[in-house]
């Protein structure tokens, strides 16, 4: 195949040469593709701002000895656009992307699932109905959970009883009072509650929850994520969470 | 495979951005040829910029004294700061002859994804020359792409407590280009930033 169209979002770009740049775009058909964008960096490059982080896409691309080369773009929605205006939201956001650049490996590799799951957590992002950081924890467990990581929430992740103590992030989540390894997290009962409102995806009570059990969730849910990536997400360090209303 | 020396010099130009090692080696073999004077003053250029260039203490841009020439003029106006990326944009402003205010060069712009915060430019800085209050207006002229745009909203956010005019360099329509074949975004901010016809 010489040519070929698909849609994606753009995760990440990186620059090359005089004008040029490198695109990573998670697409709906084809899985990560890295592809060249040629003369993007010019003020009068007819594409440039198509492709921006956090737009999603329809290209098309032209297959090329090591990279492909884009050829033709235009704009589904520009997430971005609302993203920037809002910089809890754009540091969420770009957590997303390196999340998802992360937990999808292989490039050509179809990957629907976590591509539809991304363009889900930006529109969510983006329309700010939900705290930022609640919107970018539910993304990080849910994407683990397609990966095939979700934590254990409700029953110990080692014997499957229901009395739920400590979170053991070695032990794929929350484990009870006999399973708990030595070293384990010992969170609120309502933090549990919290991530799994998250993970299945019960904004109201999501949204009900309170300030300190969200950030000892989003600790929680930062740490078994980059466990399980073998690698820590930059982002993280800079994401900024919204003022309390 | 060359000589030892010819082929140290083709790897040491073949670490410079932009240059592939065909390049690399049609440079060496250029600067073989030319004449010992030309390759001299270029060696001496390249000792020279690494000695005496250094950073301006109040604005970032490249200076070779303590001070850059912008900021050691005085006939520039000191109300006005635009604030820029890296040093080359202060170049492209100057050549506009439109500005006479002075700069703050941040040194990059805010890219979680790259690990850059705001910790990791100079808006410590650029918050100490604020600090003052000689400054009325700040003009932000980051790049128009997503990080430059992330940062001009975090500078902005953090400046609105100050009482200062903060403005940001409009995004639209490329000078000689066809109004078909802009993109959307573009398209949008310049229905945005659009300007009345006082005629």
């Amino acid at each position: 195949m010489s040519l070929y169209r698909d849609e994606g979002v753009v995760l990440r770009t990186h620059k090359l040469g005089e004008a040029d740049r490198i695109i990573t775009v998670l697409t709906k058909r084809t899985g990560k593709i890295r592809g060249v964008a040629k003369g993007v960096r010019r003020t009068m490059s007819r594409f440039g701002a198509r492709l921006e982080p956090f737009t999603h896409i329809d290209l098309q691309l032209h297959t090329g000895r090591t990279l492909d080369v884009v050829t033709q773009v235009e704009t589904i929605r520009p997430y971005g656009e609302a993203l920037i205006a809002d910089y809890p939201r754009y540091t969420a956001g770009s957590a997303m992307l390196e999340t998802a650049d992360r937990l999808i490996m292989g490039e050509k590799e179809p990957a629907l699932r976590q591509f539809l799951l991304l363009v889900g957590g930006l529109r969510a992002l983006s329309a700010g109905e939900h705290e930022a950081r609640l919107v970018l924890d539910a993304y990080f467990l849910r994407s683990l959970a397609v990966a095939g990581y979700a934590p254990a929430l409700v029953e110990c992740a080692r014997c499957e009883g229901p009395a739920v103590r400590a979170f053991a992030i070695v032990a794929g989540g929350a484990v009870c009072g006999n399973c708990r390894p030595a070293g384990a997290a010992v969170p609120a009962g309502e933090t549990l509650a919290l991530m799994n409102a998250l993970l299945k995806g019960d904004w109201p009570a999501a949204d009900a929850s309170e300030a300190r059990h969200r950030a000892e969730c989003s600790g929680l849910v930062a740490a078994y994520l980059q466990w399980h990536l073998e690698h820590g997400i930059r982002s993280l360090r800079h994401v900024e969470r919204e003022p309390a209303t | 495979m060359y000589e030892g020396v010819v082929q140290n010099l083709i790897d040491e130009l073949g670490m410079l951005p932009g240059v592939g090692p065909k390049s690399a080696q049609r440079i060496a073999f250029h600067l073989l040829a030319a004449e010992p004077a030309d390759v001299k003053r270029l060696a001496h250029a390249l000792l020279e910029v690494k000695e005496k260039v250094r950073f301006c203490r109040v604005c970032g841009n490249v200076a070779a004294e303590e001070e850059c020439r912008i900021c050691r003029d005085a006939r520039r106006d000191p109300h006005v700061i635009c604030v820029v990326e890296e040093s080359k944009d202060v170049v492209a402003i100057e050549k506009t002859r439109e500005f006479r205010g002075r700069y703050h060069v941040l040194g990059g712009a805010i890219s979680p994804i790259d690990g850059v915060g705001p910790d990791d430019l100079r808006i410590r800085e650029l918050m100490t020359r604020l600090a003052d209050g000689r400054v009325t207006e700040l003009i932000i002229a980051t790049d128009p792409n997503l990080e430059g745009e992330a940062t001009a909203t975090y500078l902005a956010r953090l400046v609105k407590p100050m009482g200062l005019k903060v403005t940001r360099l409009a995004s639209g329509l490329p000078v000689g280009g066809d109004l078909e074949y802009a993109d959307e975004v573009t398209l949008g901010r310049a229905f945005e930033g659009r300007r009345l016809l006082d005629v």
